[in-house]
C-alpha cells in the first residue's frame, strides 16, 4: 500500500530525513519509534503532503502511484489520513460543519454527489458513539478550547468519518489519560481491517499494548536504523534509546 | 469645469426648481456655503490621509440625471432580499420608482424624503430632525445642499415593525457618468423597533459616484438594526455618511458588508445623548483587484453608563487597500463608559495594504476602553490541517475566511440577510460550498 524508497526531505535547507525505506502492506500495523528530533513527525507530515517540506531525493508510492507531487487534499482523497500531534484550533468552524465539508469535498473529488443530510447525521451519530463523544461537543468550534484528550479523540473521530486506507497516528497517545487512551485505541482497532493499514508514531510502548503492531521501526537521525516485531518496543521501553544510538554511531 | 464648480453652478438652478420651504431653504443655502468654502476633502486632511478622491472626482458626472429610467423587477430581483416580505423604497438614478416600491403610511411612515421635505404635515418633524445629526463637513454639507430625495421613515412610539425595510438605490448608467446624492431620514420613537437594509447598486460599468447621507434618530429605548450591503461594480464609488443620534436606553447597530466597488468610504458617526445607550458597529470587508474600502468611525460618549462595541474584520487580496480609522471620544461626564474596538485584518496578497488606526480621546477617569488591531496572514498550519482532511486549498481558504468573519455574521438578526451575505462571500471567494456557520 505504502512504499517509501530512499526518502530524503528537508525544511528551510535543513535535511531531516536522510534515506527512509519503509513498506506498509494492507492489513498491517507499523509502529515508528525513536528519540526526540529523530524525524518521526517530519516523516508523517511529508507523507501527508505538508508543503514546507521538500522531498530532495527518493519517492513515496501509495497503491502503486507516486504521490510526492500531489497536494495534501489529493492525498487525502486517495485515502491518506494524518492524526495530528497538535491538532489545529479553528475558531468559527464547528466539528460537524468541518466534517461535512471534508466528506463532501472528498466525494466531489471522486465524482460523487454530496452525501444526503440524513446519511450524514447517521454516520456522525454512529462514529461519535464509537469514540464516546458527546453530541454537544460536535457543535463546538473545531479544537477550540478542547482538552488534550478531547483533541485526540476528535482526531480519531475524523478518521472514523473519513475511513482512510492509510492512517498515520502521530503521537496520538501524548496527553491522554488511561481511559481516553483506551477509547482512542479501541476506536482505531474497530476501524482496522485487512484492507487498510495503520502507522503509529510514538515515544512510548504504552499505546502499543492496545494497538498491537506487526512491525516496529526505530527512527534515528532521519533514518530507520532498526526494525523488528513488537518485542523491539518492549526492549526500547526497558533500555531506552541509548544502546541504539551507540550501535549506530559505532 | 471641475466638479466643484459644476456643483456650485447647478445649485442655483436646483434651488429654483424645488418647492421652497424656508427652513429647508436656509439649511441648503448654509450647506452650499460650507461646501464652497471647504471643497472636496484632500489627503492633507488627517481624516482623509489614506483615501484620495482625486481620481474619482475627475469624471464628468451628470449631477442631475434627466431621464426617467424604467427597470423591470425581474432584472434587479437579485439585489433585493426577496425571500421574505419587506417594505421597499426604490430609487432609479435618484428618482423614486413607485412600481418597484412598497411603502406605507399605515401607523407609520415608510415613504419619501421628497414628500417629507415639501408637505406641510411633515414640517415639524423636518424642523426637529432634518440635518440635526449630520456634521458640517464638506461632503455631508454638499449632500444637504442638494438633498431632495431618499427614504423617509418615521416609526411612532411603541411599534415593533415586523417587516424589514429595504432602501435600494439603483443607477442605470444611461448617462456616461452619474453622481447621486440620496438623503435618508429615519426617526424611531420611544420603545419602537425597526430593521433596515440599504444597498446602492449600479447596473452597468459607467462610473457612478454616490455621496449619501443618512440621519438616524433613536429615541428612548428604541432599537434600530441597520445593514449596509456594499457590493457594487468596479466603477462605482460610494461615500456613505451616516449619523446616529441616540437617546437614553436605546440600542443602535450598524453592520457594514463591504465586498465591492471602486472606492468606498464609510463615515459612520454615533452620538450618545442619554444614559445606558448601546451602540454597535460591525463590519466585514472582503475585497480584491484595486478596490479601496475606508471605514471611518466615530463614537461620541457624552453621558454616563453607556456602551459601544466595534468589531471590524477585513480580508484584502490582490492590489486592494483598506483603511480603518476608529475614533472614540469619552467626555468628562461619561463615567462608567464601556467602549470596545477591534479591527482584525488578513492580507492574502503581498500587494494588498491596510492602514488601521485607533484613536481614543478619554476625558473621564472611570471607564473601560479597549482597542486592538491585528494584521496577519491566513494560518498556514490551519490550511494544512484542513487540506489533509480533503478540503481543497481554495475551499479551505474560504472556510478560514468565513470563520474569521463569523463573529460579525453571527450577530445579523435577519436569517435571510445572513444567508445572502454568506452567498455573496462565497461568490466573492469563488467557492461553492454550503457553509452554514
Amino acid at each position: 500500500m505504502l512504499k517509501i524508497d530512499n526518502l530524503h526531505a528537508s525544511v528551510e535547507d535543513k535535511t531531516i530525513l536522510q534515506g527512509i525505506n519503509l513498506e506498509v502492506k494492507a492489513g498491517e500495523v507499523h509502529a515508528i519509534m525513536g528519540p526526540n528530533g529523530s524525524g518521526k513527525s517530519t516523516l508523517a507530515s511529508v507523507i501527508a503532503g505538508k508543503e514546507e517540506y521538500e522531498v530532495t531525493k527518493g519517492n513515496i508510492e501509495f497503491n502503486g502511484e507516486d504521490i510526492d507531487e500531489l497536494a495534501a487534499e489529493e492525498r487525502a482523497h486517495k485515502g491518506v489520513f494524518l492524526s495530528f500531534q497538535y491538532p489545529v484550533e479553528i475558531p468559527g468552524v464547528s466539528v460537524t460543519n468541518f466534517m461535512k465539508t471534508a466528506i463532501n469535498e472528498t466525494r466531489k473529488a471522486k465524482g460523487l454527489e454530496d452525501m444526503p443530510a440524513k446519511d450524514m447525521l447517521k454516520l456522525i451519530r454512529e462514529k461519535s458513539e464509537l469514540l464516546e463523544i458527546d453530541r454537544k461537543f460536535l457543535s463546538r468550534s473545531l479544537n477550540e478550547g478542547f482538552s488534550g484528550g478531547e483533541k485526540k479523540r476528535n482526531e480519531i473521530f475524523q478518521m472514523a468519518m473519513l475511513e482512510p486506507k492509510l492512517a498515520i497516528l502521530d503521537e496520538t497517545d501524548s496527553g491522554l489519560d488511561i481511559d481516553a487512551l483506551r477509547i482512542v485505541a479501541n476506536g482505531v482497532n474497530k476501524l482496522k481491517s485487512k484492507d487498510n493499514a495503520v502507522v503509529v508514531i510514538t515515544h512510548y510502548q504504552r499505546l502499543l499494548d492496545y494497538i498491537v503492531p506487526d512491525f516496529v521501526h526505530v527512527l534515528y537521525n532521519g533514518k530507520i536504523v532498526k526494525s523488528g516485531t513488537k518485542e523491539l518496543a518492549h526492549e526500547l521501553e526497558e533500555k531506552g534509546y541509548d544502546w541504539i544510538k551507540e550501535e549506530v554511531n559505532a | 469645469m471641475d466638479l466643484k464648480e459644476k456643483l456650485l453652478s447647478s445649485f442655483l438652478v436646483f434651488e429654483n426648481q424645488v418647492d421652497i420651504d424656508t427652513y429647508v431653504h436656509d439649511v441648503r443655502n448654509d450647506a452650499i456655503k460650507i461646501f464652497e468654502e471647504k471643497g472636496f476633502p484632500t489627503k492633507k486632511e488627517e481624516a482623509w490621509k489614506y483615501t484620495s478622491l482625486n481620481k474619482i472626482l475627475k469624471e464628468d458626472y451628470s449631477v442631475f440625471p434627466q431621464q426617467e429610467n424604467a427597470i423591470e423587477y425581474k432584472d434587479i430581483k437579485k439585489y433585493f432580499i426577496h425571500d421574505i416580505d419587506t417594505y421597499k423604497i426604490v430609487f432609479i438614478d435618484g428618482k423614486y420608482s413607485s412600481h418597484l416600491s412598497q411603502t406605507t403610511h399605515d401607523g407609520m411612515d415608510v415613504c419619501l424624503m421628497s414628500s417629507a421635505l415639501t408637505k406641510p404635515k411633515y414640517r415639524i418633524l423636518i424642523e426637529n430632525y432634518f440635518n440635526k445629526a449630520a456634521t458640517k463637513d464638506s461632503l455631508s454639507s454638499l449632500n444637504t445642499a442638494f438633498s431632495s430625495e431618499g427614504a423617509y421613515i418615521h416609526i411612532p412610539k411603541n411599534k415593533m415593525v415586523e417587516k424589514p425595510i429595504q432602501i435600494l438605490h439603483f443607477s442605470t448608467g444611461n448617462e456616461s457618468a452619474t453622481m447621486l446624492q440620496p438623503r435618508n431620514l429615519i426617526v424611531v420613537d420611544e420603545n419602537s423597533h425597526v430593521q433596515i437594509i440599504e444597498r446602492h447598486q449600479s447596473l452597468n460599468d459607467n462610473p457612478v459616484l454616490t455621496n449619501s447621507v443618512t440621519e438616524i434618530f433613536t429615541n428612548k429605548r428604541a432599537i434600530v438594526d441597520y445593514y449596509k450591503i456594499q457590493n457594487d461594480n468596479s466603477n462605482a464609488s460610494l461615500i456613505d455618511n451616516t449619523f446616529i443620534k441616540q437617546k437614553k436606553e436605546s440600542v443602535a447597530s450598524v453592520h457594514t458588508f463591504a465586498f465591492g466597488g471602486k472606492l468606498t468610504r464609510n463615515n459612520l458617526n454615533f452620538f450618545q445623548e442619554g444614559e445606558r445607550i448601546d451602540s454597535i458597529l460591525k463590519g466585514v470587508t472582503i475585497i480584491g483587484e484595486k478596490q479601496h474600502v475606508d471605514h471611518n468611525t466615530l463614537v461620541h460618549h457624552i453621558e454616563p453608563n453607556c456602551e459601544s462595541h466595534q468589531d471590524y474584520k477585513g480580508i484584502f487580496g490582490e492590489n486592494s487597500t483598506g483603511v480603518f480609522n476608529g475614533k472614540i471620544i469619552v467626555e468628562k461626564e461619561a463615567q462608567k463608559t464601556n467602549a470596545f474596538q477591534a479591527n482584525n485584518n488578513i492580507l492574502i496578497s503581498d500587494k494588498a495594504t491596510i492602514n488601521t488606526k485607533p484613536q481614543l480621546e478619554i476625558f473621564a477617569d472611570d471607564v473601560k476602553c479597549s482597542h486592538g488591531c491585528t494584521i496577519g496572514q491566513l494560518d498556514e498550519s490551519a490550511m494544512f490541517y484542513m487540506r489533509s482532511r480533503g478540503i481543497p486549498e481554495k475551499e479551505a481558504k474560504a472556510l478560514l475566511m468565513y470563520a474569521f468573519s463569523n463573529n460579525v455574521l453571527s450577530s445579523v438578526k435577519i436569517p435571510e440577510m445572513k444567508q445572502r451575505i454568506t452567498k455573496i462571500i462565497a461568490n466573492t471567494l469563488g467557492v461553492n460550498i454550503g457553509f452554514d456557520l
